[in-house]
């Protein structure tokens, strides 16, 4: 059976290498073409639906009033740029020296956006990669709780929408002085990625053999040092990964910032989200502002986007 | 989700015979009291001064959140006093299952006890219990029901992403050139805020009057390309707007499970003669499902709290037709205040979701059982 099988199979090998040589019959030839054309022409048409948004928005910050109004689409083509939208934020050329109070405002949000999302980053990452490495190593007893019921625990959060905690936070971060306060977005953003990175680092540790602590452990280190010094390089690429998951999702988030944040600790997401005028929309101005906070994300993704990438496969494919 | 679950990597099996000395477990087991005592003197303490029993207090609770995080160091050094080497392994887990605990089970219960009161945070009176009052008030609110609604419709549209992730990544996979750029290109809607995306995708590129979309419309014979005046449509266009952030997490998750299939199954289709799309229904589909299920579901889940650009975009109109419950909930917390309703609203749909995933996990099961069964 297995023999007529490899015969066979060797038998359609060899017309199946003279078929696939687009060279020898015009036929074949046209429907490979036809096959390029559609495969790349639909990349291409994808690629564009992804990029014209952002090529709006850019574009957008460099336009007057006018140049909105009549939906003008090219640079220098159809209409000049100007600065009015960056003037607006005190970042165009001319005003950069100046004492400008948008501006100010401006980086008072970026710095909170990037405070906010670094540390909760930072503080998910190592609570996460430590209960990580746990559960994949040894096995706990927390009373009636075993390792699959607290790997659970932890990623059952995943399922738990924002708006369920955001009321009694609400309550509870005015009782404890914590409202309007980074301190409190930070903790409250761990939370929410902390499952995540549990997700992402139990499959980094259970991709490292055993046999490196064992080896760690005989030479007289202890569970800690082996994990400190033996694991945590190795693991490093996964928690880059996990890091910048996190760091994506803390920087766009704006639910939780726009209930419990006003004056003080409030991020770039809810300033873009409170930018409307009396008069209406000032597309330039939000243009600008909106640039600037997608583009440190689209810089990491372009910079950092196999991290990214491994990051969200961990635990699909096994 | 549940495999991934029960899946457990090589353990570390380490003989923890330490002798510990009856002294040194006193004085972790007395440490660990000591502290405890404190902590729920001070909470005690603190509790009488808010009912204006006593005199002595603080001005917030803050004192006692700081009191609690000695209290959970004190609960790793008696761990590691009274327990040893176990000690010491517990102290992996430990923080984050502490963190965890108390920033999601705390607030839950309190939670709870505010969904059944009457709390109107702009107004002075403070909490009131009104008993089953906003259960009644859910039951007769054609809003929250129509959120629901809503939800359900959001959830399907999940399935039209699902089939255009699934062929951008069968695209991706194929041989190509430019291959890192096309994957880099169609990553980025991920990385943008929502907001940004709901300013200028929503309010700008749809703007009636300028937007390149609504020109793109007209151009395409759409008369008055209005985007968002019709319950419908506007919720078609909200669908469309998530999908487009959301597309690129699951068409990565199938690209690299495209990427793990065993390619000598895929050579012998071919070599047996087998057409790309037999290909694709019997071989390829069948053994993505695994990597579907888990894509598929954790869409869902982020589904579940899509908010963001819908209170910024339509705020829930028109008419209640694109709300979702955690925006109606957002926009009932900033109309009135009363911070007892939204969460009882807010309980109600967890209860749901919870429910709505065991039934989702245990239909999942039977099927991925009966394929395991099927497959010879």
């Amino acid at each position: 059976m297995a023999a007529t099988d490899t015969m066979r199979r060797q038998a359609v090998t060899s017309t199946g290498t003279a078929e696939a040589d687009p060279t020898k019959s015009p036929a074949r030839r046209l429907r490979y073409a036809a096959g390029r054309v559609l495969i790349y022409g639909t990349l291409i048409l994808w690629a564009v639906i992804c990029l014209f948004p952002i090529y709006w928005t850019v574009t957008t910050s460099f336009k007057i009033a006018p140049d909105v109004m009549r939906g003008h689409l090219i640079p220098f083509f159809d209409y000049t740029p100007q600065w009015l939208g960056w003037r607006s934020l005190g970042l165009s050329p001319d005003r950069l020296g100046e004492v400008s109070t948008v501006r100010d405002e401006f980086l008072k949000r970026f710095t909170n956006s990037a405070v906010t999302s670094l540390s909760a980053s930072f503080l998910a990452v190592t609570l996460g990669s430590l209960a990580a490495y746990g559960l994949s190593r040894f096995s706990y007893r927390f009373g009636p709780m075993k390792n699959q019921d607290i790997s659970f625990f932890f990623l059952s959060q995943l399922i738990l929408p924002p708006v369920v905690l955001a009321l009694p936070f609400l309550v509870l971060y005015k009782e404890l002085a914590l409202l309007d306060s980074r301190i409190g977005l930070i903790l409250l953003y761990t939370l929410t990625v902390l499952p995540i990175v549990i997700w992402i680092m139990r499959d980094q540790f259970s991709a490292i053999p055993v046999e490196l602590e064992e080896a760690a452990l005989v030479d007289g280190l202890s569970v800690w040092g082996a994990f400190l010094r033996i694991i945590l390089p190795i693991a490093a690429p996964g928690m880059v990964a996990a890091f910048i998951l996190s760091l994506v999702l803390c920087w766009n988030e704006y639910f939780f910032a726009a209930l419990l944040t006003s004056t003080d600790a409030k991020t770039l997401p809810v300033m873009v989200a409170s930018q409307t005028g009396s008069q209406g929309i000032n597309w330039w101005a939000m243009a600008a502002l909106s640039t600037a906070a997608i583009m440190p994300l689209i810089i990491v993704a372009i910079a950092l986007e196999r991290y990214i990438i491994k990051g969200m496969t961990a635990g699909a494919v096994k | 989700m549940p495999a991934a679950i029960t899946k457990e990597g090589d353990q570390l099996h380490i003989v923890g015979a330490d002798d510990l000395p009856e002294s040194r477990k006193r004085t972790g087991r007395w440490l660990l009291i000591a502290v405890s005592a404190f902590l729920v003197g001070l909470f005690v303490l603190q509790a009488l001064f808010r009912a204006g029993a006593t005199d002595i207090g603080f001005q917030n609770w803050r004192p006692v959140l700081y009191m609690f995080v000695v209290w959970g160091i004190a609960l790793g050094v008696a761990q590691v006093l009274m327990r040893g080497e176990l000690g010491k392994r517990a102290l992996f887990v430990l923080p984050a299952a502490l963190f965890v605990a108390s920033m999601v089970v705390f607030p839950l219960l309190f939670g709870l006890t505010l969904s059944f009161s009457n709390w109107n945070l702009s107004s002075l009176e403070g909490r009131s219990f009104n008993g089953l009052d906003n259960i009644r008030q859910m039951w007769g609110d054609p809003f929250y029901w129509n959120a629901l609604k809503n939800m359900v419709y959001y959830v399907v549209a999940v399935s039209a992403e699902y089939a255009i992730a699934f062929g951008l990544a069968l695209l991706l996979s194929a041989e190509i050139r430019a291959r890192k750029f096309f994957r880099v290109v169609f990553l980025l809607p991920l990385m943008l805020s929502p907001v940004a995306v709901s300013w200028m995708v929503g309010k700008s590129m749809m703007e009636v009057r300028f937007g390149p979309l609504a020109n793109l419309a007209r151009f395409l014979g759409w008369e008055q390309p209005a985007f968002f005046s019709n319950p419908e449509i506007a919720r078609a266009t909200i669908m469309i707007m998530d999908a487009w952030t959301f597309i690129p997490f699951m068409m990565i998750m199938l690209l690299a499970g495209l990427q793990a299939l065993p390619k000598d199954i895929l050579e012998a289709a071919k070599v047996d003669g087998a057409s790309a799309w037999q290909t694709f229904w019997r071989i390829t589909f069948p053994l993505m499902l695994p990597v579907s299920v888990t894509a598929l579901l954790i869409r869902i889940i982020f589904k579940l709290k899509l908010a963001d650009i819908i209170i910024n975009v339509t705020a829930g109109g028109p008419g209640g037709g694109t709300d979702s419950v955690t925006s109606f909930i957002f926009r009932e917390y900033r109309d009135r205040s009363n911070v007892g309703y939204g969460t009882l609203l807010a309980m109600v749909y967890l209860v749901l979701i919870v429910i709505f995933m065991l039934v989702l996990l245990n239909v999942i099961g039977r099927v991925m059982r009966r394929q395991d069964q099927g497959a010879p």
